[in-house]
């Protein structure tokens, strides 16, 4: 039987002892991480929209506060050096996993989280704060951008921790199997995901922001 | 926050014939499904067969069927509408329910009709035509379909509890801003687009994958049928349009429920950035769904003319291009903005460039027919009205165009004829036809030609006398969203015409309805599985096809595979040795899907109404039917080879 290897998209010629081997007959796992690219590539053009939002407000202050009033240098450093460590690790434990090494997976997985939980305990307290203060969503287009920027970012890392919380329960349960692998490698990606976006919030929010 | 909600004669809509018609109406159809699924016992059936299926060909007839339900509610819509513009100074609607209806019923037909009626025709022919046995994703598909389900049925509750929408089907701010629509219609409009756009985004992102890694051995990507370009153009738009779509929703849903500023007059909001954005998804809409009926149209004039597509790579490269340039052309819904000269001419001209990709598509489709053993069945009937109509709604767009003449044109009725023309012209003709043309595939019988000659015949003529007298009535001057104007506007004649031909419209509809009812008794059963002469592989398979589809992966060896492999028989080339059959692997039903968009409507409810301990209840039981998915490593199993020859037989194949 021919195959034809047409393009560079064609089925992935997996075979099993010399025999093709039939996606269908078999789920992929590539078929898994290869959508969910696809789907953080539609996640960056929510983000944009909300990054184009905020550009196109941030100077609409009202008669609320500027960004340079309400940014807290130490409090947003803070932030960025948590998410950007917990990516590390994150790294870190999906090389534990190609090595094989559970026990480091597991380890590596639990910092990463311990890391994204203070990342969003920093940023619940920074929005309370502020709101403490009176300058809330309703304050003006600016903070309306803000929060709403920041916050979209800060619910996905907060989804992203219950999500690892789960694929970490079932690693315990498991150990490596195919599919727990392709589960860390597709979560990691999202973590990583998510740490791209936050650099830029970091500089097109906050930098801007107390430099502006 | 407004909280006079809880009063009932606020919650249900009271106080309006119509209203009390459709509450009546929606009681007795309920009684009477529920009352029927019990006689025959059939609520079991209805969960194990459909409502947990995770099989594409159930779930494109699912999207089918509620397609055409909604084409039917935004048909009465339109025709309450025109029976209100028939003569002028009608006293049959009052102003706030035409701008209810106007609202709805461009939402429904944009979202509820045209979505899931291309959806519809993905999910039937794509994974049959690419040899395919589900798509990439199947309880993904299945969480698409009840997302959008539950979305359309939380749109359409608020005709009955709390009220329509009424700021149009763009909903444009601040207008829709709560300062000046305080009821509950636009969270209504907000939260059903939310929930059922996640479901589109998900479908789009499960085509694109099936048709890049789910070919058949051989099938490269130059030798696919026209229609999976089509649907991977569509798809491409789905996933970089649609968040667009969710970010204006949402920010303007904050302005509403938490009092933000992004679009209000005051505190700074800037309402043009909501229309950006609106037609940064609005305008590759209007391309997500007519390519598809684009590939519909390409499938039906090869098969029915008996040739190879003429042209096929200028048809990919144009498909590709309008893809591309439908980003670039947003502006052009609002020259009016007054963004300067550069800003507008280049709009203009990217308009007026995505026309030449359209009309290379027209060209190829006569030069298909051209020298062809044309037959004209239904649907070639179809896409034959649909060429003419097609080329004069393209060209009024250019009209439109040209920004300074769109100062005089823009929101008239010639912006209103324009763009029914491509999307009824275009969609609607081009959903039909691909209802007729995999109809016996879908169901295993054809649909009986007589009604649906007269369905076609009154539809088409119908949607001129209705359509080019609105043309005329916008350069009188007629604008939209009026819902009456006095006489001696020289605007009586004419919109009497197009009332009626609104009228032969119905009726058509009328007899494919009846037609299908007809069929289903009476029908030609389809025995061969190629009923057409087909030249696509889902063509090769029994009707209907058996739920794994093929029982061998087909190998592909050229564009129009079937076809191919039908020449070679008759030249006596024997078909390649034949594999074992082997089991098949398939995933597992689930309830969840369903659970989930379900739980997704009540915490839309919720949020609608303000009631936010249900919207909490909603959002906990999403959350947990998200973790028992992820817990969840019994999803799938195998067919026994023994099983498939048992099938395979019954269809007296082996
Ligand atoms: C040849 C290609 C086309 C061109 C040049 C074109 C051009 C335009 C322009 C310039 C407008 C804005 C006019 C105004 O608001 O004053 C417009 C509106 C519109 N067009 Fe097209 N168009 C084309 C094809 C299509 C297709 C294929 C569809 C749908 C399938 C479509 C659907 C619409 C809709 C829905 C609107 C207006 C919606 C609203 O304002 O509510 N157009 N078109
Ligand atoms: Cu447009």
């Amino acid at each position: 039987m021919s195959v034809m290897q047409g393009s560079l998209f064609n089925h992935p010629p997996s075979r099993v002892g010399g025999e093709r081997v039939e996606h269908a007959d078999h789920p992929d796992p590539n078929l898994w991480i290869f959508g969910f690219w696809i789907f953080l590539a539609s996640d960056l053009v929510l983000f944009a929209s909300l990054f184009a939002t905020y550009a196109v407000l941030h100077t609409h202050i009202a008669n609320g506060p500027s960004a340079r009033q309400i940014f807290d240098v130490t409090g947003f450093t803070a932030e960025t050096l948590f998410l950007l460590t917990s990516s590390f690790t994150c790294g870190l434990a999906t090389w534990s996993m190609r090595r094989g090494q559970q026990g480091w997976l597991k380890a590596w997985l639990v910092v990463t989280l311990i890391f994204g939980l203070l990342f969003i305990g920093f940023e619940v307290d920074e929005f309370a704060t502020n709101s403490m203060k009176g300058y809330g969503m309703s304050t003006s287009a600016f903070l309306s951008a803000f929060y709403t920027l920041v916050g979209t970012h800060g619910c996905h890392v907060s989804l992203g921790i219950c999500w690892m919380v789960a694929i970490l329960i079932q690693v315990f349960r498991l150990g490596i199997t195919e599919v727990t692998a392709r589960k860390v490698f597709v979560v990691s990606l999202y973590w990583h995901f998510l740490d791209v976006v936050w650099v830029f919030i970091f500089t097109v929010v906050y930098l801007t922001g107390v430099m502006g | 926050m407004p909280d006079d909600t809880l009063n009932v004669s606020h919650f249900l809509v009271t106080g309006d014939p119509l209203i009390y018609g459709a509450d009546v109406s929606i009681v007795v159809v309920s009684i009477a499904i529920v009352a029927v699924l019990t006689y025959y016992r059939k609520w079991g059936w209805l969960w194990r067969e459909w409502l947990t299926t995770v099989d594409h060909k159930k779930i494109g007839i699912m999207y089918m069927i509620a397609a055409l339900l909604m084409l039917f509610r935004g048909g009465v819509d339109a025709l309450l509408m025109r029976t209100q513009l028939a003569f002028p100074n009608m006293r049959f609607l009052k102003a706030e329910h035409y701008n209810q209806i106007f609202t709805t019923h461009g939402t429904i037909m944009i979202l509820f009709m045209a979505m899931p009626f291309i959806f519809a025709m993905m999910n039937i022919a794509i994974p049959l035509m690419i040899g395919a046995r589900d798509v990439a994703f199947p309880y993904l598909n299945a969480i698409s379909f009840w997302m959008f389900f539950f979305g359309a049925m939380l749109f359409n509750l608020s005709f009955v509890i709390g009220g329509s929408p009424d700021a149009g089907w763009t909903s444009y701010p601040p207008l829709a801003e709560s300062e000046f629509n305080l009821g509950p219609g636009e969270n209504y409009y907000l939260l059903a687009l939310q929930i059922s756009g996640i479901g589109s985004i998900a479908t789009g992102i499960n085509f694109f994958v099936t048709i890049l890694k789910m070919r058949a051995p051989g099938m490269t990507l130059m030798r696919m049928p026209l229609f999976c370009w089509a649907v991977l153009a569509t798809s491409v738009l789905i996933i970089f349009a649609f968040p667009v779509l969710t970010v204006a929703l949402a920010l303007l849903l904050i302005d509403r429920i938490a009092g933000a500023h992004f679009f209000t007059m005051l505190g700074g909001g800037n309402p043009m950035m909501y229309i950006n954005m609106f037609w940064i998804w609005g305008h590759p809409e209007v391309y997500i769904v007519v390519l598809p009926a684009f590939g519909i149209f390409s499938e039906v004039v090869a098969t029915f003319s008996g040739k190879r597509i003429f042209g096929y790579a200028s048809m990919v490269a144009s498909l590709m291009a309008i893809a591309v340039i439908s980003y670039f052309t947003w502006l052009h819904h609002f020259f009016t903005m007054g963004a300067g000269p550069g800003v507008n001419s280049f709009f203009a001209l990217s308009t007026m460039i995505i026309a030449i990709p359209t009309g290379v598509k027209i060209f190829n489709w006569l030069a298909t027919m051209y020298n062809g053993r044309v037959r004209v069945t239904v649907p070639m009937k179809w896409a034959l009205g649909f060429i003419p109509n097609f080329a004069v709604g393209g060209a009024t767009g250019v009209m439109l165009s040209v920004a300074p003449a769109d100062y005089q044109y823009h929101n008239s009725y010639f912006l209103i004829a324009h763009f029914h023309q491509t999307l009824i012209g275009g969609v609607v003709f081009g959903m039909l036809a691909g209802m007729y043309y995999w109809w016996p595939k879908m169901f295993g019988f054809l649909l009986e030609e007589r009604y649906a000659n007269w369905g076609f015949w009154w539809f088409n003529i119908g949607f001129y006398v209705c359509f080019i007298p609105q043309y005329l009535l916008g350069f009188m001057g007629m604008t939209r969203r009026i819902y009456t104007y006095p006489t001696g506007m020289g605007w009586s004649t004419l919109n009497l015409i197009s009332t009626i031909g609104a009228f032969m419209m119905g009726l058509g509809f009328l007899f494919i309805a009846a037609g299908i009812v007809y069929s289903i008794f009476y029908g030609e059963r389809d025995t061969t599985g190629d009923p057409w002469n087909g030249r696509t592989l889902e063509w090769s398979l029994p009707s209907p096809a058996p739920h794994y589809n093929f029982a061998r992966i087909p190998v592909v060896t050229s564009r129009d595979a079937w076809w191919t492999m039908k020449e070679e028989r008759k030249q006596g080339v024997l078909p390649p040795g034949r594999d074992e059959l082997r089991p098949i692997h398939m995933p597992k039903n689930s309830g969840r899907p369903f659970i989930l968009s379900l739980s997704f409507f009540v915490a839309g409810f919720g949020l609608v109404f303000h009631w936010y301990i249900l919207t909490v209840i909603g959002f906990a039981a999403v959350a947990a039917c998200l973790l028992l998915r992820s817990f969840d490593y019994d999803t799938d199993s195998y067919i026994p080879v023994d099983e498939i020859k048992k099938t395979e037989a019954s269809y007296g194949r082996s």
